[in-house]
């Protein structure tokens, strides 16, 4: 199958190109630019490469999970263990990325979004690496519900912008990086943290986490001798999804689960799930599915996850949607908690909220699909952060 | 031709810039907004840009964000934005709609065109939309006959610049510098640079925007400029006024003022 054809101007069918102030499109068109050099260029792979090797801690591995899959009709469920990246997340693969084109392209500042402060986190680390001032924007509401995150960026050097503004979490951060970016264009780049926003973002942002899926592709037939019959990944911008979906496109045989934050049920009203309770609009820059009014403006959005606390999604995951290669399902609060208790207990790995979404998922899809089936998992990211969160879910006194 | 057309041939016989005045619909209120926009107009106002209150405007400073969600918070919508752009326009002013693209695409593109020609409207500003996404709108602006105004930075290399402004009619939106609306002290150099450039390739009128509050800054931007556009000013007094009737007085004081600084 072929997709993607208008890809070479940022679109995925009638989804993506760029929806943003003129101001933008220089750095916008430089930034391609630098892109497209960087890929023609076998240092810019080898240096990335090296990091990964050395820094990240890649190849990730990948986990069988029996115990679990017991709870998921006894399917063969294989994480792929994005958590043990440095920085407890796949944020890193994309941040690392960035920061070298940014080297390149010789900006010394870099202004970055976050909601679950994953991608903040992982932006300060690379800023420190890398010698680059950092300043993250972060809405008011998950600063408080991710203050160890919050307290991680300070420590690592960045400086830490609480956004007021509207329902104050990331749909407003992001707002507000896109402001400073306007103002501030000439010295800074914006180190968007997911497959959203104007091209080439999301298409520049998908490739840096490509190599989740390629790794997980090829350590999965490896360890079973076939493909999964399915691959499964949280969604909220939607990168982990797509750098696990991507390489596993053209088979035709697998199927692309995406999991999105249904809150308290999509009927409620009270969700982020916005490919299955969205319709297709403009935000952040991209044409893609938003949570939308009938006037057109942003509704907000609402999940126990802060990293999946988005109204928008990214282009690819609207495209893939609409021609059938992928699914997109909503997962509430509580079975996104259920699941992360089950791992936590059954296996000894305490997940991200967003990636117990997953997880939940794959316990419906287990269960549908049976013991026969292998089910290929994005384990996105550590629980570390959610701790405080879960425990007040469960009632556990701190 | 539309009004605002004319006015542009109107000011520059009378050899001077025109005075643009912004103000987000619904704000402070539905009829308010309305009888500031009457103000502006008593004052010395030519033309009159109607805000369309967005959740998301990532092109706004926080005068205008505040305006926005207050007008926003009451239940403002395209119904309110174009009965608001009958009644100025009913005053007999030129007047255009602003708005970021995603509302005009729920809208429905040629449905928003037709409303805005229907209510009297002169054309559409629109600071998120790229010429490549311009397509269809292209189309409905043509067929209901009303301007396409699009937004140009001083980041704005040459080439790109004379693509941008070759889409626009009625007047070329010039932001005087790279930033986000809001009141500053001194005029952005970069606004003259770029009004320059606009010349070497295009004949429209051009209106400067971004920053602009007091006369002064108005008479110096008029030296090179058609048309002078002033926004969150006017809002920050409406804010800051104890009543609205005090808010009504400065701006039109306001309005005075800026209207002699745009005569050269
Ligand atoms: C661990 C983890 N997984 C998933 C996400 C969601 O982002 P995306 O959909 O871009 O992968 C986040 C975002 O903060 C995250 O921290």
């Amino acid at each position: 199958m072929t997709v993607n054809q208008s890809e070479i101007i940022g679109h995925f069918g009638p989804y993506g190109g760029r929806f943003v102030p003129e101001a933008l499109i220089e750095a916008l068109d430089s930034l391609t630019q630098a892109y497209e050099d960087a890929k023609a260029d076998p240092t810019f792979a080898a240096e990335l490469e090296y990091l990964h090797r050395t820094y990240t801690g890649r190849p990730s591995i990948i986990t069988e999970v029996p115990r679990f899959a017991e709870h998921a009709g006894n399917a063969r469920i294989i994480l792929k263990r994005e958590d043990l990246n440095h920085t407890g997340s796949h944020k890193i693969n994309n941040v690392l990325g960035q920061a070298l084109l940014v080297k390149r392209m010789g900006k010394k500042r870099i202004i970055a979004e976050t909601g679950a402060g994953q991608h903040g986190v992982a932006s300060a680390t690379a800023a420190a690496l890398m010698g680059l001032e950092c300043v993250v924007y972060m809405g008011e509401e998950d600063t408080k519900r991710q203050s160890l995150n919050v307290a991680r960026m300070k420590l690592l050097g960045a400086e830490v912008v609480p956004v007021t503004q509207g329902s104050k979490t990331l749909k407003d951060a992001i707002n507000e990086a896109m402001r400073d970016w306007v103002t501030n264009v000439d010295t800074t780049h914006y180190l968007l943290g997911t497959v959203a926003g104007p091209h080439p973002f999301p298409t520049m942002v998908r490739d840096f986490h490509r190599i989740i899926g390629v790794e997980a592709r090829a350590q999965v037939l490896e360890l079973t001798g076939k493909l999964p019959d399915a691959v499964l990944a949280c969604v909220g911008g939607g990168s982990n999804a797509i750098g696990i979906f991507h390489p596993f496109i053209d088979d035709a045989s697998v199927r692309l689960i995406g999991l999105e934050a249904g809150g308290s049920g999509i009927a409620s009203g009270k969700h982020a799930a916005t490919i299955s309770g969205g319709t297709p609009g403009v935000l952040h820059g991209t044409r893609s599915y938003v949570l939308q009014d009938e006037n057109g403006q942003t509704v907000e959005s609402h999940s126990i996850s802060a990293g999946l606390d988005y109204p928008g999604v990214g282009p690819e995951h609207a495209y893939l949607s609409d021609i059938g290669r992928a699914e997109y399902q909503p997962i509430t609060d509580d079975e996104a908690m259920e699941a992360f208790s089950l791992m936590s207990k059954t296996e000894g790995i305490i997940p991200a909220i967003e990636t117990a979404h997953a997880l939940a998922g794959a316990i419906k899809i287990g269960k549908e699909l049976g013991s026969e089936a292998t089910l290929l998992i994005n384990f996105s990211g550590r629980g570390d952060k959610d701790v405080d969160t879960a425990a007040r879910y469960f009632g556990i006194p701190l | 031709m539309t009004p605002l057309s004319q006015l542009f041939e109107k000011t520059r016989a009378e050899n001077r810039a025109a005075l643009i005045g912004y103000l987000p619909a619904g704000f402070p209120s539905q009829q308010e907004c309305i009888d500031a926009i009457t103000a502006m107009v008593e004052g010395g106002v030519d033309a009159i840009e109607i805000g369309f209150p967005y959740s998301d405007p990532v092109m706004d400073g926080p005068i205008i964000q505040a305006a926005a969600d207050l007008s926003l918070s009451q239940g403002t919508g395209a119904r309110e934005v174009f009965s608001t752009l009958s009644a100025i326009t009913a005053l007999g002013t030129p007047a255009v709609v602003m708005t970021y693209w995603n509302p005009i695409e729920r809208y429905g593109v040629e449905n928003f065109a037709k409303s805005i020609s229907e209510a009297g409207g002169s054309g559409v500003i629109t600071p998120d939309l790229t010429i490549e996404e311009a397509g269809p709108w292209r189309a409905a602006v043509k067929s209901e006959e009303i301007n396409s105004i699009f937004v140009v930075a001083p980041s704005t290399k040459d080439e790109r610049l004379a693509q941008v402004t070759a889409e626009c009619s009625g007047f070329i939106y010039a932001a005087s510098l790279m930033g986000v609306t809001g009141t500053r002290t001194t005029v952005s150099s970069s606004a003259r640079d770029l009004v320059g450039r606009i010349r070497k390739v295009s004949s429209t009128p051009v209106a400067v925007g971004l920053g602009v509050s007091t006369r002064d800054q108005a008479h110096e931007v008029a030296q090179y400029a058609d048309g002078v556009i002033v926004g969150s000013a006017f809002i920050r007094l409406l804010q800051e006024s104890q009543s609205m009737g005090e808010g009504l007085i400065r701006v039109k004081e306001l309005a005075q003022s800026l209207a002699e600084g745009v005569r050269r």
